[in-house]
């Protein structure tokens, strides 16, 4: 019971830090192009986007956060169920409305509330279902390694 | 898995045409992402990439020959409609 207990709190430990890195990432993303201003579509504009990323730290700093965020979703993913951890990924569109709103001070619309509302209760119908329906096996010299 | 059943996996992984196809493909979308977020909102930004759930249904149903049951299709409609929803609001 004290193990069951431990597993529940580390997971939602590492739950909620993988939804901190997944929004403060895309926050981070979204701050670092907005320093460059609107992308042309031409080879120069790409270029010149692509020069800019490599220089940004926020942009940088953006991807360490979704590398943590990786990190915590496979890590959780081995400790719990997937339709566990799925609302936190369903959820996570309306946090990053909401902190849009709050930290970049954008402006949404009633109807694009309801949009992300229906996203998100799409996302968890999505997850909800069983996450395998084939087999699997996965060979490495002459036995099977992984099977689900 | 022994470190050299994960050597052996992980060259596996690495010669494999699907995966190294995956790779280059991921780094466009990311750069795509990226350059969508010059150009638009966060708040409308990271619902569409929620189409990623339709591309996702659709090439498991049909590449990857896996079942997608009624509720999944649900989801996927309620995805549809919610990000046209975000992209006419």
């Amino acid at each position: 019971m004290a193990s069951e207990k431990r597993l529940r709190i580390k997971t939602l430990i590492m739950v909620l830090a993988m939804v901190v890195c997944a929004v403060t990432g895309d926050l981070l993303l979204k701050r670092g192009m907005s320093e460059l201003g609107a992308v042309q579509f031409t080879g120069t504009g790409l270029g010149e986007a692509l020069l800019h990323m490599a220089a940004c730290g926020m942009i940088w700093l953006g991807i360490l956060f979704l590398l943590g965020f990786m990190t915590t979703q496979m890590t959780v993913m081995s400790w719990a169920d997937y339709s566990y951890v799925m609302p936190a990924g369903a959820f996570g569109y309306a946090l990053q409305t909401f902190l849009a709103v709050v930290v970049l001070h954008e402006v949404v619309s009633i109807k694009r509330w309801i949009g992300v509302f229906l996203i998100c209760i799409g996302v968890l119908l999505v997850g909800q279902t069983k996450p395998r329906t084939t087999e699997c096996t996965a060979q490495v010299g002459e036995k099977a390694v992984v099977s689900c | 898995m022994r470190p050299f059943e994960l050597l052996v996996f992980i060259g596996q992984v690495m010669s494999n045409g699907w995966f190294l196809l995956g790779i280059p493909l991921m780094a466009a979308s990311f750069f795509a992402l990226l350059i969508l977020f010059s150009w638009h909102p966060l708040s409308f930004v990271i619902p569409i990439s929620a189409l990623s759930y339709v591309v996702g249904a659709l090439g498991a149903k049909y590449l990857l020959k896996e079942e997608v049951n009624a509720a999944r299709w649900v989801g996927v409609l309620l995805v549809c409609v919610g990000v046209a929803l975000v992209a006419a609001g």
